[in-house]
């Protein structure tokens, strides 16, 4: 999810997280299949800003990059 | 912010049940939602209470209740904190779930966020499973309407089994029929039909991991709701606006730019706004002590005790309130409204790249924050961190960003030495707003170093995982933050500091007429100190100032004024030329203004923050790793200072 472009939405395919975060990425409703949108990232590049549901949720790529997703359009 | 009170706040995050008394309501309710839906609004309007609003996660981290009564029903309203979900295992969706659980709640109030339905009907789902008399309050009605959101509030009832109440709590709309409902509902007289949720029959499978069948269970509530949700939304929410600002604010280019900006215009305004108001209650304040001295000769008081009342406790409340009482009246206003906006976890977003090499997490930038009103309760605020070793580094460095204490000493200095005061008005303010700016920037990037210095040594660890919810930008609700700000916070801070800086006045004034051997008790002690303070660029009586600074960071310079002029009273300053002169006569220098300035920023923490950090960790030893930091930071600062400037 961490190559995702700005603009670009993907679909996700799988969360290679555990703990904590796993379960809070889950309540914000980003389960398999979950359309996702980047808007782009943060002063330093990190973290990226993506739109999960209508919220829009920060998070660190170190984290993004352990989500997979299916084609992006 | 958490701001309301500190004392209140601590420890009471477990004592939900204790502090209800339910004998006098009709009904109990508990209020439930997301973070960032506007529920303690709700919770305001419906209660009359100043509980403070605020946009980022775990705001309320302790349960607070009221009462409201409506159509001759008295009902009890608790508050529970903003959680996602109830079956994850944070504190705060403990107290939520276990209160919901404990049966004490006649109903429950759920209150959504119209413009973000979705996500809120997960956890609407999530509660009716195990409180099914409830009401859905849809709220920010308004803002959902500028964004274009059109949903369907009869389907929504259906699909949810509960009346569906449209709100725009910060205007009062909606309320009455809100409380019609949960009356409703709570005596029975509405029946409610939250439907079942579907999960899959592989749940009941033994062969699956523990994880696998939370994932199952927590993807049910999602389909659920996003089936729902695509039933009732006739037309989504447009954000475009949102996007574009943020665009700006958050962007590579002009992130942090915007950022800095935005800081020094705050501090510019409080500086040129603060000035006539602090001269005016200085003259009146201190026009009130002949008065005084009068009345007290009418009562025969004795004239040590007149000298101790008036020199000693009148002079010092008196140059706190008159220094204090006009940048705080104006900063917290203005901070509050950044909030309100929005703005602030963009800060975190902004400097969370920062945060994360220094083995923290971004939400420290919001602790930060709170900690420019009050370190204490910058240090209660960081509950929203979810690691404790991120917590505790967090609130280790809290202290290091100056509080409304020491912002004026640090204005006046600033000014005197750097910028120079025969200048014209404007540009003195503008110079001054931007050297406090590069104070608050050097005192973050301390506080970076010295958060990757813990994660090296003494908290070992890796950054956690982070997600920060961007809320939508809302329109402030510009009277009540005025209001609110300066009713809890300002007066709050104000109150604070005045009781501990009338006892102090005391002492200092006893210190300063208590001669032994032909000198005052005061001077004595600042002569001692006085190669320490000199190794560090300052001397005696300003470290001794700082050290009996303890209980207020505000009365530290006051004290140095005092020691230098010997009068064994607080002297009125009559404006900062004359400041200037008295301290260049003691040997001031630049050089001991910036060590002044620097010790301000890096010393140990006042006697309410220490107290707060006991609290908080339930620790001594981390409570003493919390003065020895910023005070061996200091400490090796000002040594390393006087020596290159010598």
């Amino acid at each position: 999810m961490a190559e995702v472009p700005a603009g670009m939405t993907a679909t996700v395919a799988q969360l290679d997280l555990s703990g904590s975060i796993r379960i809070r990425l889950r309540d914000l409703g980003l389960i398999e299949g979950t359309p996702v949108t980047c808007l782009g990232c943060g002063p330093s590049g990190d973290p990226v800003a993506y739109l999960i549901r209508g919220a829009v949720i920060a998070l660190r790529r170190s984290d993004s990059g352990r989500i997979e997703v299916r084609e992006w359009v | 912010m958490g701001l309301t009170s500190c004392a209140g706040a601590a420890g009471a995050r477990d004592s939900t049940a204790s502090f209800l008394r339910t004998e006098n309501a009709d009904h109990v309710v508990a209020l439930m939602g997301n973070p960032n839906v506007g529920k303690s609004t709700v919770f305001n309007a419906l209660t009359g209470m100043a509980q403070h609003t605020g946009n980022w996660p775990g705001k309320t981290v302790a349960g607070a209740s009221g009462t409201a009564e409506h159509g001759g029903t008295r009902f009890l309203l608790v508050d529970l904190p903003g959680t996602y979900s109830l079956v994850a295992r944070s504190p705060e969706e403990e107290v939520a779930r276990g209160f919901l659980l404990s049966g004490r709640a006649d109903c429950a109030i759920l209150v959504a966020d119209a413009t973000c339905l979705e996500r809120n009907l997960n956890l609407a789902l999530q509660v009716t499973e195990i409180m099914p008399r409830a009401v859905l309050c849809l709220n920010l009605m308004d803002e959902a309407q500028k964004k274009g959101v059109q949903i369907d509030c009869d389907a929504l009832e259906q699909a949810l089994g509960i009346p569906v109440i449209p709100c725009t709590a910060a205007r009062g709309e909606g309320l009455d029929a809100l409380l019609d409902a949960a009356a409703a509902v709570a005596s029975g007289r509405r029946p409610t039909t939250p439907p079942p949720i579907r999960f899959p029959a592989a749940l009941s499978d033994d062969q699956l991991s523990e994880e696998r069948k939370q994932d199952l269970r927590t993807a049910s509530y999602v389909l659920h709701a996003e089936e729902i949700a695509n039933g009732v939304i006739r037309s989504p929410a447009n954000a475009a606006r949102d996007r574009k600002i943020d665009r700006i604010l958050t962007s590579r280019r002009y992130g942090i730019p915007a950022m800095l900006l935005l800081l020094a215009l705050v501090f510019f305004l409080t500086i040129s706004g603060a000035n006539l108001p602090s001269a005016w209650l200085s003259r009146v304040l201190f026009a009130c002590t002949e008065p005084i001295r009068a009345a007290l000769c009418w009562l025969h008081a004795p004239v040590w005790l007149q000298s101790m009342l008036i020199d000693g406790v009148w002079r010092v409340l008196a140059t706190v309130v008159s220094v204090m009482l006009p940048p705080m009246a104006i900063f917290f206003p203005l901070f509050t409204l950044l909030e309100d906006v929005g703005y602030l976890p963009r800060v975190a977003f902004n400097l969370d790249h920062a945060f994360c090499k220094a083995h923290a997490c971004g939400k420290q930038a919001l602790t930060l924050c709170m900690g420019f009103g009050c370190n204490a309760v910058g240090v209660t605020g960081c509950r929203i961190i979810d690691s404790p070793r991120e917590r505790l580094i967090a609130i280790l460095t809290n202290s290091m960003v100056p509080c409304n204490g020491r912002f004026p000493t640090i204005i006046s200095l600033l000014t005197i030495f750097f910028i120079g005061v025969s200048r014209a008005a404007l540009p003195t303010m503008l110079l001054s707003s931007l050297g406090l700016t590069a104070v608050i920037v050097l005192g973050v990037a301390m506080t970076l170093v010295a958060s990757r210095l813990l994660s090296a040594t003494v908290l070992k660890g890796l950054p956690s995982s982070f997600a920060l919810e961007l809320p939508p930008y809302r329109r402030p609700q510009v009277g009540k933050v005025i209001v609110r700000s300066i009713l809890d916070r300002t007066l709050f801070v104000l109150g604070r500091a005045i009781s501990v800086a009338a006892p102090a006045g005391l002492l200092i004034w006893l210190l300063a007429n208590w001669y032994i051997g032909g000198s005052s008790v005061l001077l004595s002690c600042a002569q001692a100190l006085d190669p320490i303070g000199r190794a560090l660029g300052l001397d005696g009586m300003i470290l001794l100032a700082f050290l009996l600074g303890f209980p207020a960071n505000e009365i530290v310079m006051p004290i140095v004024l005092m020691g230098y002029l010997s009068t064994g009273t607080l002297v009125e300053l009559t404006g900062l030329p004359a400041l200037g002169a008295l301290l260049t006569v003691n040997g001031w220098s630049a050089a001991t203004a910036l060590c002044f300035i620097v010790f301000s920023l890096f010393h140990w923490p006042c006697s309410t923050t220490c107290l707060t950090i006991w609290r908080e960790t339930g620790s001594l030893r981390w409570t003493a790793a919390a003065v020895i930091l910023p005070t061996g930071i200091g400490m090796t600062l000002c040594f390393l200072l006087h020596l290159l400037l010598g």
